[in-house]
């Protein structure tokens, strides 16, 4: 059995809208364990967003608890959530969310600026070792706009490992892609759950659940379904299935 | 390290746009050079005011036999004799402040040159007389001091007399002139300085000898004035308190009795011109503040044009680790690097512009070092002030927001 990176129990969020609160969650509770590649699944409404903010500690609960790599994240203060954010998890956006103008090695780098411990010469080294990992070895010095979406994308992995994180947090990380595109990233996903990342997936997308091995279905901000994936589609051979593109 | 950090980021963010960062910093690189340019324009216009007054023998001190009582009718100092040469001889030989000094008795008469004939006044001198009051002769030469000891009759006249007794444009020098009958030759001739503050004419003028003077014109050997300049115009006061101590003492006055002397230095004339100058000062101050304000309220308005336009970057920086504090600094370095680089720029500018203008336009210009330290002072001071605004804004920002940010 391995360790439980996220532990969630009966977290509440509410929000103020002038007089009416809203209740985003209604207490919910999970736990995600080492290794696991969970998607969160759910219709516009459904607390997916709040949710994913909460993991992201980019938001605190109302109430309940969430303790991440063993930490309690409630009452932490603005700048303590920062450090969380900057060392346990990586961020994967549908948008890329990659600086302009800026090349690739350098959006890679850019947690590792706001993390004192590494030095400049470790950051660079850290982030080539993230970039080749990703298959963008060749494109080091390539900059956002020289750049395909998918390998857009591919950066943005890239960033999100360069802190070796507990966990990666991707928010509908192929809502811009194409089919073709969107597999290759779903591929690239799961060879890095193989290698022992644990990844929790947004999304609402039904087919992107199917290379997941655990999905978590969310309703009017409570868990409708929870169950594990016992046939984990490969993304690899989904993508062999595409008919040839003519170049 | 961390600061390091962020130094690289802003200065990427610098890099990355060239054009806005160039147009942030023409306000600022305006208000430098103007300001540079300006009080090196000041300063010129200050040192020119100070070579004019100096011309004018701003350390000058004169030496008057002060007013006494005879009979209870109180007397003119003029007509006083209670100042002698042995007074001027004392003070040339115990004063330590001054420069020149001369005796001086004067007198008034006729100058006559054949049949033309002018009023004027007579200043019996020594040679020193040219040093105190900064004058110098168009043409001849002044007497020496051994025509002073034997009481040689020559005189050094002005233009004003020039123009009355040789009206036919003869050259002057060389020439022989009567002064209420005693005869002269002439030697030398004023260079025209015209009419002083006073609207006495500077050029109504001959000069002789004291000796001459004191003997065949006035037949005195008191001295009506003795005049002196002091080694420098701050040492002035002191000069005066120096030759009143020595006067008391030649005079032997005790502690009860008042001087019965005058001694008065340029004090009037040094303090108008330094509450001029001051003026000046502080007026440009004043356009180099109001510009620099301006170039700052540019700064802060492209900064928070800046942190809108970046919002989904701040965003993205604070999902990846960025404390509020991390973005703070960023958009305050920025800041501090626009205006310190405009202000450098700025200083290159205004030192060309000084340049420029002293070259060009033939005006006085002096460029000081206090005025290059100050407005890049300001400067920096500007980017952290201007830039704190925009660069709290940023910080204060939720990153769930920020992130969403179109």
């Amino acid at each position: 059995m391995s360790k439980a990176i996220i532990k969630i129990e009966d977290l509440k969020r509410e929000f103020t809208m002038g007089t009416e609160t809203v209740h985003a969650l209604r207490g919910i509770s999970f736990d995600i364990k080492e290794g696991e590649f969970v998607t969160i699944m759910g219709s516009s409404g459904s607390g997916k967003s709040t949710m994913l903010n909460i993991l992201g500690c980019l938001d605190q609960p109302t109430s309940g608890t969430y303790q991440i790599d063993g930490v309690r994240v409630k009452d932490l203060s603005r700048n303590e959530l920062a450090t969380i954010r900057n060392e346990k998890i990586g961020f994967i956006f549908q948008s890329y969310n990659l600086l302009a103008r800026t090349s690739a090695i350098e959006n890679v780098e850019l947690p590792l600026l706001y993390n004192s411990k590494v030095s400049s010469e470790e950051r660079r080294k850290r982030a080539i070792e993230a970039l080749e990992k990703v298959g963008l070895g060749e494109r080091l010095h390539h900059t956002q706009s020289q750049l395909s979406g998918g390998q857009q994308q591919r950066v943005a992995i890239a960033r999100s490992l360069v802190n070796n994180p507990v966990m990666i947090l991707a928010d509908e990380a192929t809502g811009n892609l194409d089919t073709r595109t969107s597999y290759e990233i779903m591929s690239l996903f799961q060879e890095l759950n193989k290698q022992g990342i644990t990844i929790t997936f947004v999304t609402h997308e039904p087919d992107i659940a199917t290379f997941s091995s655990r999905t978590i279905v969310l309703k009017d901000g409570e868990i409708m379904q929870d169950y594990l994936n016992n046939n984990v589609q490969s993304a690899a051979n989904e993508l062999a299935k595409l008919p040839k593109q003519d170049h | 390290m961390r600061l390091l950090n962020l130094f690289k980021i802003a200065t990427k963010a610098i890099v990355l746009n060239k054009t806005r960062t160039l147009l942030t910093m023409l306000g600022i690189i305006i208000g430098v050079a103007s300001v540079i340019a300006m009080l090196a324009i000041g300063e010129g216009s200050k040192e020119s005011i100070r070579t004019t007054i100096s011309a004018m023998g701003s350390n000058m001190i004169t030496i008057k036999a002060g007013a006494d009582t005879r009979g209870g009718v109180r007397q003119e100092a003029s007509v006083m004799e209670s100042l002698t040469l042995s007074d001027y001889k004392a003070i040339k030989a115990q004063s330590n402040l001054l420069s020149y000094s001369t005796p001086v008795v004067e007198g008034k008469g006729q100058v006559i040159n054949g049949s033309n004939n002018w009023p004027s006044s007579i200043y019996g001198v020594n040679p020193e007389y040219l040093s105190i009051k900064v004058v110098d002769l168009q043409s001849g030469s002044m007497f020496t001091e051994a025509e002073v000891q034997t009481a040689a009759k020559v005189a050094i006249i002005g233009q004003t007399v020039v123009d009355n007794i040789f009206p036919n444009g003869q050259e002057p020098v060389g020439q022989m002139i009567r002064f209420n009958n005693i005869p002269f030759k002439v030697i030398g001739v004023l260079e025209e300085k015209g009419e002083n503050t006073f609207g006495q004419d500077q050029d109504d003028v001959v000069f002789a000898p004291y000796t001459t003077v004191q003997k065949r014109i006035l037949a005195i050997d008191h001295l009506n004035q003795i005049m002196a300049s002091a080694v420098s115009e701050e040492e002035a006061p002191n000069a005066v308190i120096e030759l009143s101590s020595i006067l008391r003492e030649q005079h032997k006055l005790t502690d009860s009795e008042d001087d019965d002397f005058h001694v008065r230095s340029m004090e009037e004339l040094i303090s108008t011109f330094s509450s001029t100058s001051e003026m000046l000062t502080i007026l440009l101050v004043a356009v180099a503040s109001i510009s620099l304000l301006i170039g700052g309220i540019g700064i802060m308005n492209i900064m928070y044009v800046s942190v809108k336009e970046r919002t989904k970057e701040i965003g993205l920086r604070m999902a990846v680790g960025g404390k509020g504090s991390d973005i703070l600094m960023q958009f305050l370095i920025e800041a501090i690097l626009i205006s310190i680089t405009g202000g450098i720029l700025g200083v290159i500018l205004g030192l060309g512009a000084t340049v420029f203008i002293e070259k060009f336009l033939n005006w006085p210009t002096s460029v000081a070092m206090y005025s290059i330290v100050i407005s890049f002072a300001v400067c920096a001071v500007t980017g952290i002030f201007f830039g704190w605004y925009p660069a709290r804004k940023a910080s204060a920002l939720d990153p769930i927001t920020a992130l969403r940010y179109e």
